[in-house]
């Protein structure tokens, strides 16, 4: 069937394109390309001289142990994000999908702190968490855990980690209900009454079933934890201490806004950019292939 | 509806019909907020309100480091504002950025209004001023750090709350004892490189870096892995080990900490006193900084943190005039007293700290005065003048990362600031190729 729409008209489609394009190009391809201008310059920070120095930016980069640190602690965060929002969306999902009474309400909450901003989020875990008068804190604290994120690194991380999956799953949840009602209940059903039980069922029929959904939604939550989370460490632990949470986005932030260093903080966005391409075209490429749609 | 419309027509006719008058307006952008923003916007309203040529106009730009960034970013666009509060750790990068600003002396001799750096305490002018002798910022809001103590935890841990520690084997005794009473934060500090390196090495008259900690030229090298630097911090962080340091942040999150009640000792900027006044339920006192008795020359004198105020290049000549009044204004020393009483910033001209001394503010403020006593102690030497480095908010952090990573036992003292000096260093190279 012939689902496409036609336009009698060459510029049509043109036009309703233009604003699109236009706001693609005002703000994220020219401030691309200028980043990659940048990234070939030493500045001093109000533009009074300006040097090329060729690639000196990425060699000075890539000898820099911090930067490389930076790539560790990415990757760590982004695992841990990725992997705790999904399971934890996917195990609500499945609950609020068998709910028979008061399933709207189940749903909304659970839907509630996607409308949080990220920022906010952040601070309302810091709060909890805070070293002096959290109340998790003081929970912790009569346990007898020494907790204090300000100056242990893994705490600091845990920190940023549960408020950036907690933000997270309300998306993740959205996305993995929709997913479990769009399987058709006959199958479950012929799976029941040959004797399969739940965790059967779920491992055999639901679970494959939900894979491009799962699939889909790995992908997003990789880019959110490399960049949407910033929102979350500018307001909490702001890449401390000791750069245990610096992440790569943050580091670019870091260096090119606070620490006033545009050349260096280019050639990390340069880098940055360049992860992205690659991880994108390795995901659709390899991963998508033995996925089952 | 209707009345909406009604109501934003008359106010758009209210923005044109105002005074025609031709009225100089001056952009300062700052960046201090709460109380203090609301002292200043009274400073600026009393001198726009003084005369009729020109209309100071104060925006709060948020934290120090985000209002040097949006002045940096205005003035890459054309827009820089006319006045601009810079943090002490970013005078050299404003030194460095010749064709941006204009030296304060120069506003001064071009507007013919009397301008006298001398009359500043040396510890401030010696901060702002380049290595040929002339001052380029106006100093402005300036504080030193001071060590604080709870007098009422100090009377259950049986110390004698009159007696603060003096020196670091003191603090070590009354720490130890502290602990034992059951206090359960005993020290903590903010701002730990301002305190523990920086003014460290002012206080026991070593160079934070060659060069007189960079007032000699671009070319100077941090220099804080000394012997004495790395005992000191290792000293710090065997505290820690004994439940003795408890680390808050690297801003002013101390502070909280010791109003609070949680920790006995502290020590943090003499701009902490207003709010520790305000939230402390128990009797403290505000000391001298603890020193190694065993180091020649300490005590030496504290340095200065704070703020000054910088002229932005580009402007037009009659705003330039104007910039020149309002700094003379703010240089008269019934400013500067009102200023210094009410923020409790430093009086930083001898004359202002005379007067407000004669007016017995300080017999009814007890330690109003011991950050100016402090910053006085002894005539500052190359050590204790200040310091100048080119990126040291970046230079700053840098440090703040490693002592993170000493206190919380990953690395030992001479290993972290030895890395500190290599990476602050590398900082110092790349500032200095930016800015030739």
């Amino acid at each position: 069937m012939e689902k496409r729409v036609v336009f009698r008209s060459a510029w049509i489609p043109y036009a309703l394109l233009a604003p699109q394009i236009l706001v693609t190009v005002v703000f994220f391809f020219l401030p691309a390309f200028q980043a990659v201008w940048f990234s070939f310059q030493l500045q001093d920070a109000f533009g009074l001289n300006t040097e090329f120095v060729g690639l000196q930016n990425f060699a000075e980069l890539f000898r820099d142990s911090r930067y490389l640190e930076s790539f560790k602690v990415t990757a760590l965060f982004s695992v841990l994000v990725a992997f705790f929002g999904l399971v934890i969306s996917l195990v609500l999902a499945t609950m609020a999908d068998r709910v028979l009474r008061g399933a709207l309400a189940y749903k909304t909450l659970l839907i509630w702190p996607y409308a949080v901003a990220p920022a906010i989020a952040g601070v309302l875990w810091a709060f909890l968490f805070a070293p002096s008068i959290g109340i998790i804190t003081y929970v912790l604290k009569g346990m007898g855990i020494d907790w204090n994120w300000i100056i242990h690194g893994d705490q600091a991380m845990l920190l940023v980690v549960i408020a950036s999956v907690w933000k997270q799953i309300s998306y993740n949840f959205l996305f993995f209900l929709a997913g479990l009602q769009s399987i058709p209940k006959s199958l479950i059903e012929a799976a029941a009454i040959d004797g399969a039980g739940p965790v059967r069922r779920f491992w055999t029929i639901v679970f494959p079933l939900l894979s491009p959904t799962t699939f889909f939604l790995l992908v997003v939550n990789i880019v959110y934890a490399f960049f949407d989370t910033f929102g979350v460490i500018d307001a909490t632990t702001q890449g401390g201490p000791a750069q245990a949470t610096q992440i790569l986005v943050y580091k670019v932030y870091h260096d090119g806004v606070k620490s006033a260093d545009l050349g260096g903080s280019s050639a990390q966005s340069v880098v940055l950019m360049l992860i992205v391409i690659v991880l994108t075209v390795v995901q659709f490429r390899f991963v998508e292939r033995k996925v089952n749609y | 509806m209707r009345i909406n419309i009604l109501a934003a027509v008359l106010a758009s006719a209210g923005l044109f019909s105002g005074p025609a008058q031709a009225q100089t307006e001056i952009q300062w952008w700052h960046s201090m907020g709460g109380a203090l923003g609301e002292k200043l916007n009274e400073v600026a309203g009393n001198f726009n309100a003084s005369q009729k040529e020109y209309k100071i106009n104060a925006v709060f730009k948020g934290s120090y480091p985000e209002s040097m960034t949006a002045a940096i970013a205005a003035f890459r666009a054309g827009g820089a504002p006319h006045i601009l509060q810079v943090f002490e750790v970013g005078t050299a990068t404003m030194m460095g950025a010749k064709g941006a600003i204009v030296p304060i002396t120069k506003v001064m001799a071009d507007a013919k209004e009397p301008f006298d750096p001398k009359a500043y305490l040396p510890a401030v002018a010696g901060y702002y001023t380049d290595s040929k002798g002339n001052m380029l910022s106006f100093p402005f809001n300036s504080s030193t750090i001071l060590f604080y103590i709870n007098k009422d935890a100090f009377k259950k841990a049986g110390l004698d709350p009159e007696k603060a520690p003096k020196t670091w084997k003191e603090f070590a005794i009354a720490a130890g004892k502290l602990k034992a009473s059951g206090q359960s934060c005993v020290y903590t500090t903010s701002w730990p490189s301002w305190m523990h390196i920086e003014n460290f090495s002012a206080w026991h008259d070593v160079p934070i870096g060659t060069k007189q900690n960079g007032m000699g030229g671009m070319d100077a090298e941090f220099t804080i892995n000394s012997p004495l630097h790395v005992r000191h911090i290792s000293m710090l962080a065997d505290f820690a080990k004994n439940g003795w340091f408890t680390y808050a942040g690297r801003t002013n999150q101390g502070d909280a900490k010791f109003s609070s009640g949680e920790c006995a000792m502290f020590t943090g900027s003499s701009g902490a006193q207003a709010g520790i006044k305000k939230a402390a339920k128990f009797e403290w006192s505000v000391n001298f900084m603890p020193y190694h008795d065993d180091v020649k020359g300490a005590p030496q004198n504290s340095i200065i943190g704070g703020a000054s105020l910088w002229v932005m290049g580009g402007k037009k000549p009659a705003e330039y005039k104007g910039v020149a009044k309002f700094m003379a204004y703010l240089s008269k020393p019934e400013v500067q007293m009102e200023w210094h009483t009410a923020t409790g910033y430093v009086p930083i001209t001898m004359v202002s700290y005379d007067m407000t001394r004669k007016s017995g503010f300080y017999d009814k403020n007890p330690g109003a005065d011991m950050a100016v006593k402090q910053l006085n102690n002894k005539a500052p030497t190359a050590n204790s003048k200040g310091l100048r480095f080119g990126n040291f908010v970046q230079g700053r952090e840098v440090i703040e990362e490693e002592l993170e990573a000493i206190f919380a036992g990953k690395k030992d003292a001479k290993a972290g600031l030895d890395e500190a000096v290599k990476r602050g260093n590398e900082i110092l190279r790349k500032f200095q190729a930016a800015n030739k």
